[in-house]
Order: C-alpha cells, then sequence, then structure tokens
C-alpha cells in the first residue's frame, strides 16, 4: 500500500541509497584530497604573484608594435642549450611572452624552462628558476596523483563516482526529508542527528555547484584522450601530401608565421604557439592557437597550421563540439572565470564540500547495521513513527 | 494514514537554489563587469541560506 502515492517505492530508494553509499565510499577519500589540493590552487595567480614576483614589462607606449619572436627564441635557445624550443605562450594580463625551452617533445613536469620577454621592447625580463614549485606540485597530485595519464583517468573515474553520488544522494534526499523543514539543523541533538542534519543541508544547497565541478572534472580527466582523438581524426589528412619527405630540421620564421594567421584571422588573437612536435602537434607545422576576443569566444580556440618550410597555412576550421565543450568547462571547474570575490564564492563552495565529505564519513563509521536502509523503509511507507529521524 | 509524498516542501526550496546557483554560474561565463557582478550576488545566496540555516538559534528539533 502507499506506493502508488509515494513517488518512489521503498526498493527504489533501497537501491538509491545503496548507490549512494558506494558511490560516495569509492571517491570520498581521493575527492576529499582534491578539495584540499583544489583550495590553494583556486588563487593559482594570487599566490604565484605573491610567492614568486616576477619582473614587469615596460609600460605600452601607444602604438608599441611586437617585438621580434625568433629573436627572443635564438635568446632562449642560448640560455638553454641542451633544451628544445617548445613553443610560446602570452600572458593574459601583462604584455609578456613565455619562450618554453623543454628536453623533449613530451616534457614530464617541471622539466620545460620558461624565458621571458617583454612583448613590446623584446627585451628579456626573466629566467624564472626551475625545481620545486608548491602550486605545481598540487597541480599533479590533484589532477593525476603523480601518475600521468593513468592517474588523470582515474581521477575521472573518481569524479564520476562522485557525480553519481550527488545524484543518488538528491533522491534519497526526499525521502528523508519527507518530515523534516528545508535546511533542518538540530543543534542541540546527538551527535549523529547533528552531522546527518548538516550532511543533508549542506549537500542539497551547493548540489547544483558540486554538479558543476564534479561534471567539468570528469571532462578535464578527458582532455588528453580527447585531443589525442582529434589529432588522430586530423593531422593524417593534412600530413598526408608530405608523405615520403623528410622531417624539416630547420624552421622557418615564427614571426611570419603568427602575422599571417593574425592577418588571416582578425578576429582572432594569438595565444600561444606549439613547435614541431610529433607528440602533441605536428612534426612538420607550427601550431598557432588563437582565441576570440570576446568574453565566451576568448575561451573558444582555433588552431592554425602553419608549415614550418614553405610557410603555408592550414585552417582545421574550428575545433569538433567535445573540445568546444571541454574548453567551456575548464573555467567552471577552476572558478577563475569572474575576479577575486568568485575565487572566494568558490572556496566557500570547496569548504563546504568538505564539511559535506567529512560528514558523510562520519554518519557511515557511526552506522548501525542495517538501520538506516530500515529506517529508510518506514519513511517510505511512512509508518506512524515518533519524530527525529535517524534517532534511536 | 499514507499521504502523498511532499514534494514541493521537501524539493522547492532546493530547485530555486539551483536555479540561482546556475544562473550564477553562468553568468560570469557570459561576461565581464555587471555579469560578473550579477554571478557574486546570485552564487552568494546559497553560501547566506546556508550561514543563515546554520546560525539560527533555539531550534534544537523541528
Amino acid at each position: 500500500m502507499g506506493n502508488t502515492q509515494s513517488s518512489m517505492s521503498a526498493r527504489t530508494v533501497r537501491a538509491w541509497y545503496r548507490i549512494h553509499k558506494w558511490t560516495s565510499l569509492a571517491c570520498t577519500a581521493f575527492l576529499l584530497m582534491a578539495c584540499v589540493t583544489g583550495l590553494p590552487l583556486i588563487f593559482s595567480d594570487e599566490v604565484t604573484a605573491l610567492i614568486e614576483p616576477h619582473v614587469a614589462p615596460a609600460p605600452a607606449l601607444a602604438g608599441a608594435t611586437a617585438a621580434s619572436l625568433d629573436r627572443m627564441v635564438v635568446e632562449a635557445q642560448a640560455k638553454f642549450p641542451s633544451l628544445h624550443p617548445f613553443g610560446l605562450s602570452w600572458d593574459e594580463d601583462e604584455p609578456r611572452i613565455f619562450v618554453n625551452m623543454s628536453p623533449s617533445a613530451e616534457p614530464k613536469s617541471g622539466e620545460i624552462r620558461s624565458v621571458i620577454f617583454d612583448v613590446h621592447t623584446g627585451r628579456l625580463l626573466e629566467i624564472p628558476k626551475g625545481g620545486f614549485s608548491l602550486l605545481e606540485f598540487l597541480l599533479n597530485l590533484h589532477r593525476e596523483l603523480f601518475l600521468g595519464l593513468l592517474g588523470e583517468l582515474f581521477m575521472g573515474l573518481m569524479a564520476l563516482s562522485f557525480v553519481i553520488s550527488l545524484v543518488s544522494g538528491a533522491l534519497v534526499y526526499g525521502p528523508f526529508m519527507r518530515r523534516l523543514s528545508f535546511g533542518t539543523y538540530r543543534r542541540g541533538a546527538v551527535n549523529r542527528i547533528r552531522w546527518f542534519d548538516l550532511h543533508n543541508l549542506l549537500g542539497i544547497v551547493t548540489l547544483t555547484w558540486a554538479m558543476v565541478v564534479g561534471a567539468t572534472g570528469v571532462m578535464n580527466a578527458l582532455s588528453t584522450p580527447l585531443f589525442g582523438l582529434w589529432r588522430a581524426q586530423t593531422l593524417p589528412k593534412i600530413l598526408e601530401p608530405y608523405r615520403g619527405n623528410p622531417v624539416p630540421s630547420h624552421f622557418g620564421s615564427v614571426d611570419s608565421a603568427v602575422s599571417k594567421v593574425s592577418a588571416a584571422l582578425p578576429q582572432m588573437k594569438v595565444s600561444s604557439v606549439l613547435f614541431p612536435n610529433e607528440v602533441f602537434g605536428s612534426p612538420r607545422h607550427y601550431i598557432v592557437w588563437t582565441r576570440g576576443k570576446t568574453p565566451v569566444t576568448s575561451r573558444l580556440f582555433t588552431p592554425v597550421l602553419v608549415d614550418v618550410s614553405t610557410g603555408a597555412m592550414t585552417v582545421s576550421g574550428g575545433l569538433p563540439w567535445y573540445l568546444r565543450a571541454l574548453e567551456l568547462s575548464r573555467p567552471l571547474h577552476f572558478g577563475d572565470y569572474g575576479g577575486l570575490p568568485l575565487k572566494i564564492i568558490w572556496a566557500l563552495f570547496d569548504v563546504a564540500l568538505i564539511a559535506v565529505l567529512v560528514s558523510g564519513v562520519y554518519l557511515w563509521l557511526s552506522r548501525r547495521r542495517a538501520s538506516v536502509e530500515k529506517e529508510l523503509d518506514r519513511l517510505v511507507k511512512l509508518e506512524s513513527v515518533p519524530e527525529g529521524v535517524m534517532a534511536q | 494514514m499514507t499521504q502523498p509524498f511532499p514534494f514541493r516542501k521537501v524539493y522547492g526550496p532546493a530547485a530555486i537554489l539551483a536555479a540561482i546557483t546556475a544562473y550564477g554560474l553562468l553568468s560570469a561565463l557570459l561576461g565581464g563587469g555587471v555579469w560578473d557582478a550579477i554571478s557574486w550576488v546570485a552564487l552568494a545566496c546559497p553560501l547566506v541560506v546556508i550561514a543563515r540555516l546554520l546560525g539560527r538559534r533555539g531550534r534544537t528539533t523541528k
């Protein structure tokens, strides 16, 4: 009886409860680590500015033109004769350009050395010292547990488990809360009830944020395979006409590649250049990454390939939908797209999520065997039970 | 003895907060300036709700 009127049967609720329990248990430890390491990572820019002060570029004069990139690359090469030019990247906030040098096409974390130049004067500003960086350490732990792609995919699986635990948690929230008013917090009650209230309250209020950060976490974890997929679909076609030709050992001018791309795509801004690279790029092209100039399009990148020997340009026609989705999901994971106030809000949500995780662990550790499921059955059937869910 | 599940009572406030949060998350993505400010206000809502619910005095039971 009653099942026709309650929205879920007791059996369904029990199943969702078990799903909530097991998916939560599977991911809690890693999620806790991700929340704790993620907290300082939200403020990466601020922390970097604080602990690694940098030499400021000269204020740009009106009509200042860009200095030669080729000369910067030569100068960076002279500073690191044993490394190869890996790529260039433009600073989003200041007129600075990073010339990145690497020992191989597939550098490991910490192997890239940057030489920073002033975009307009071309003056070498500084060479950040390599070695240990706390933020890089935290990011590596957060993203891949120091295990490379395997760790990245594992963390993606944990994020997926978290998303399932959120959905199932929201579903069992209903039966648990049917006799309580929204946001009930019984501060004077015994520990278990207080933690139970806290878990429900924080969980339901932060649900949407947690879903977005969890789902974008899954997306981010797939970025390496997704970019690999795009590369595998696109590059063979572009490289087909070159079949049999030797891979060029001398690269033509980056300056002319960049200005050609800027002229061809006036609505875009060049954000980085990847030098010939047989792992992430093309062995015979500069990949010039461009982005739009409006708030939305600035998150969408379009790569342009420029042949390093002939200077011929191939516009790939934009990225496929799954990489567009990935690009849009990045800011929604990092929380770095709305100034410092948004970062602070992000950090507060993160702390609330930590409390949800800790209270969840407490509820599991303090469980009385099978009683939660019995309690759920009772609530679903609405037998006349005394008030006080979860109380003994 | 049985009553229909009080869907509105249980999920109503959660749905409103979800809509406000979603709006706040998207607003800053769509633009700077005013859009950012709207996002701060919207996303502060769930946090204020948490603070108020946890800070409520004299409510030991329902």
